[in-house]
């Protein structure tokens, strides 16, 4: 999406230097269209052309026993009158405000962790430079491999969450943290937030960092209280970069599949979009239902999106000041 | 009264020491500037006094009071600094109130104070715009608003000109010298140009390597430096040195062996100056008259530069050293021709071999 955004920005601007129609900016012009035409077609073949099919399939009630073999049902896989379609499945609506919640909560607590881990590490300090490495680690490890790691630490007979948590007298009993239906949602945001916040950090870092140094220099010299600083200049100034790493983890998070399927299988209490067109695709073999509920969750994104960037009026590309 | 006292004031960074034991007096009201070349100390020397570095070991004083564990807010203090550093998303109305709104007083008193400054700085009509909607001269002077809106008791400017064009350098440098008038406030001004620091000066403090080489009022730097490098530093086109000998010592000056034979006798104090012993002739290409009579060096010229109101004349010596003298607008000067240049012992300046100046006697 941040790629489309961005064409769309460019687009006014190659209008007006091509509008002039002089042969220099013509012949940049061109050049431009050859640069881009690789990225164009690679982008159709891995993500135009899956995606064209998938809306197709969406249409059809094709089974992945038999690929080959399928007829147009129309909107029937949406909505019909006589078993209801995805739009009136209660679980479809459950998988949509899960994903909603775990989006919400985990990227605002990653916004507020990664803001706070962003301002320390951009304080110069001895051995700033280990830390930053060290900080990443949680992120560098595949998530497959973090998910099954944290899988174990919230085991309810052998998990050292439970142990740590009896030893200090925190909790009565072990918690079966994923099972639960109260803990399920909460392991999984855990979970989530401990892998990321290093990726909104390292985001925002990037973001302090472009921040004039003289204007702190002048407030200081003027005695302005640094958590007025904060709120009045830091927070303004780096609120672009902020944005687009909301956006980047935002999208990464409504489509999240991976943490979720490893930690809770497909648990109703967590299950999410993306758990469910895979339920739907694979274990139920029906392309054409799951096809749908991809296709909504593509259109649930794009919107969300769209929305995001037109209320956040964030400029994707643009100079951020 | 805002005096501000330095007395063997030192920094270091990390191992290296940049500020060697610097002793200053500035009187309350005084237009003191530091000049020196890049990285001679002048900026830090700025930033201890403003507090947004740690002085070493040393003690800064303004009005009586030692100052150095206080925070820069503490000190009484205002800063310009050479990058205006503006709040970028924030209108000047905002810029220049952003600071002022802890030190007490409501909304109305706010409005008032940054409409005084605005009014007196011109800003008025731009006070809705944000600092990219105006131009480098109007952003210095949002900037020095800044610090005038919080009335403070000393001033500080770091190269506050060195961003805008020679047009605007000029009217704002006047500018300040009228603030400097208008505010009775003690200014200390950072700059590398000297012109500046001639002209708004009371007093020129002249570094090199984190030292004070020498201060002074500006005519008494010119006329009477203290050693070689304030001798080069102050005036353009820098002084002529001419490597010689003393040959003769007496109470009238210090007779000096010139380049192609003659003599000139250089009216400075000859105390401790013996005969035969190595010296720089000094003398400033302003007072070098092309056909004076008397003594003088003769030599190629090379270059010529017309300015209009005068000629720069580059005269190299027979024993290859070059010289500047500058000649009236209306001279005949060729290049690749020969050139007399008059030597006046009265406007001569005489540096020993440790670059110290002797006195001179007019």
């Amino acid at each position: 999406m941040a790629e489309a955004a961005n064409l769309h920005a460019a687009a006014p601007e190659r209008a007006r230097t091509g509008g002039e129609g002089s042969e220099l900016s013509r012949a940049k012009v061109r050049s431009a269209l050859l640069f881009l035409a690789p990225m164009v077609v690679v982008l159709f073949l891995v993500a135009g052309w899956p995606l064209i099919r998938t809306i197709w399939f969406s249409f059809t009630d094709a089974s992945l026993s038999d690929i080959g073999n399928y007829g147009f049902v129309g909107v029937d896989n949406f909505y019909n009158s006589e078993w209801g379609g995805l739009l009136s499945d209660a679980n479809w609506w459950t998988a949509v405000w899960n994903t909603l919640y775990f989006t919400f909560v985990s990227v605002s607590l990653e916004t507020v962790l990664g803001m706070i881990v962003a301002l320390a590490l951009n304080v110069k300090f001895p051995g700033r430079g280990w830390v930053r490495a060290a900080i990443l680690i949680p992120w560098a490890i595949p998530t497959i491999v973090s998910a099954k790691m944290w899988g174990w630490m919230l085991h309810d007979q052998f998990g050292m969450l439970n142990d740590l948590g009896m030893t200090l007298g925190l909790l009565a009993e072990p918690v079966a943290w994923t099972a639960s239906p109260d803990t399920a949602m909460l392991a999984v945001i855990i979970v989530d937030v401990w892998k990321t916040t290093p990726f909104m950090a390292l985001l925002i870092l990037a973001g302090l960092q472009m921040l004039p140094s003289d204007c702190y220099e002048a407030a200081r010299v003027d005695g302005v209280h640094p958590v007025r600083v904060f709120f009045k200049v830091t927070l303004p100034l780096v609120y672009p970069a902020v944005m687009v790493a909301v956006i980047f983890r935002a999208l990464d998070s409504l489509r999240i599949f991976d943490l979720i399927y490893v930690l809770t299988s497909n648990s109703q209490d967590t299950m999410t979009m993306s758990v469910y067109a895979r339920q739907q695709l694979v274990d139920f073999q029906d392309v054409g239902y799951g096809s749908a509920a991809s296709t909504m969750l593509f259109l649930i994104i794009a919107a969300l999106t769209l929305a995001t960037i037109t209320i956040g009026k964030v400029k994707l590309g643009g100079d951020p000041r | 009264m805002a005096e501000v006292l330095l007395k063997n004031v030192r920094k270091s960074f990390g191992k290296v020491e940049t500020i060697h034991g610097v002793n200053l007096e500035i009187r309350d009201r005084e237009f003191v500037v530091f000049v020196g070349p890049s990285g001679c100390g002048k900026s830090t020397l700025l930033r201890l006094i403003a507090g947004l570095e740690d002085i070493t070991s040393g003690d800064l004083l303004i009005d009586g009071k030692r100052v150095n564990a206080l925070p820069p807010a503490k000190r009484g203090i205002s800063m310009v600094f050479q990058s205006y550093a503006l709040y970028p998303h924030m209108t000047v109305f905002e810029n220049i109130a952003f600071g002022l709104r802890l030190a007490g007083g409501g909304d109305d008193a706010v409005k008032q104070a940054v409409e005084k400054a605005a009014g007196i700085l011109e800003l008025t009509p731009l006070l809705d715009r944000l600092p990219k909607d105006l131009s480098g001269g109007q952003r210095q002077r949002v900037a020095i608003g800044r610090a005038i809106v919080r009335d403070p008791k000393v001033f500080l400017f770091d190269e506050p000109l060195s961003n805008l064009d020679a047009a605007l350098r000029v009217q704002t440098r006047i500018e300040i010298a009228k603030l400097h008038q208008d505010m009775a406030a003690t200014m200390i001004y950072v700059t590398h140009d000297q012109v500046e620091a001639m002209t708004l000066a009371d007093k020129i403090v002249v570094l090199r390597a984190g030292e004070v080489e020498q201060v002074g009022a500006p005519l008494r730097l010119y006329h009477h430096p203290r050693n070689l490098f304030v001798a080069g530093f102050i005036g353009s086109p820098q002084m002529n040195f001419i490597k010689t000998r003393a040959t003769g010592t007496g109470p009238d000056g210090v007779r000096c062996a010139l380049p192609g034979g003659g003599e000139v006798t250089a009216r400075v104090s000859a105390e401790g100056v013996v005969e035969g012993e190595p010296v720089t002739l000094g003398i400033r290409p302003e007072h070098m008259g092309a056909a004076n009579g008397g003594v003088g060096v003769e030599g190629k010229v090379d270059v010529v530069e017309q300015l209009g109101e005068s000629h720069l004349m580059h005269v190299v010596l027979p024993d290859g050293q070059r010289m500047i003298a500058r000649a009236p607008g209306d001279a005949q000067a060729r290049e690749g021709g020969q050139a007399v240049l008059g030597l006046d012992g009265a406007l001569c300046h005489l540096f020993r071999d440790d670059g110290l100046a002797c006195a001179r006697l007019s």
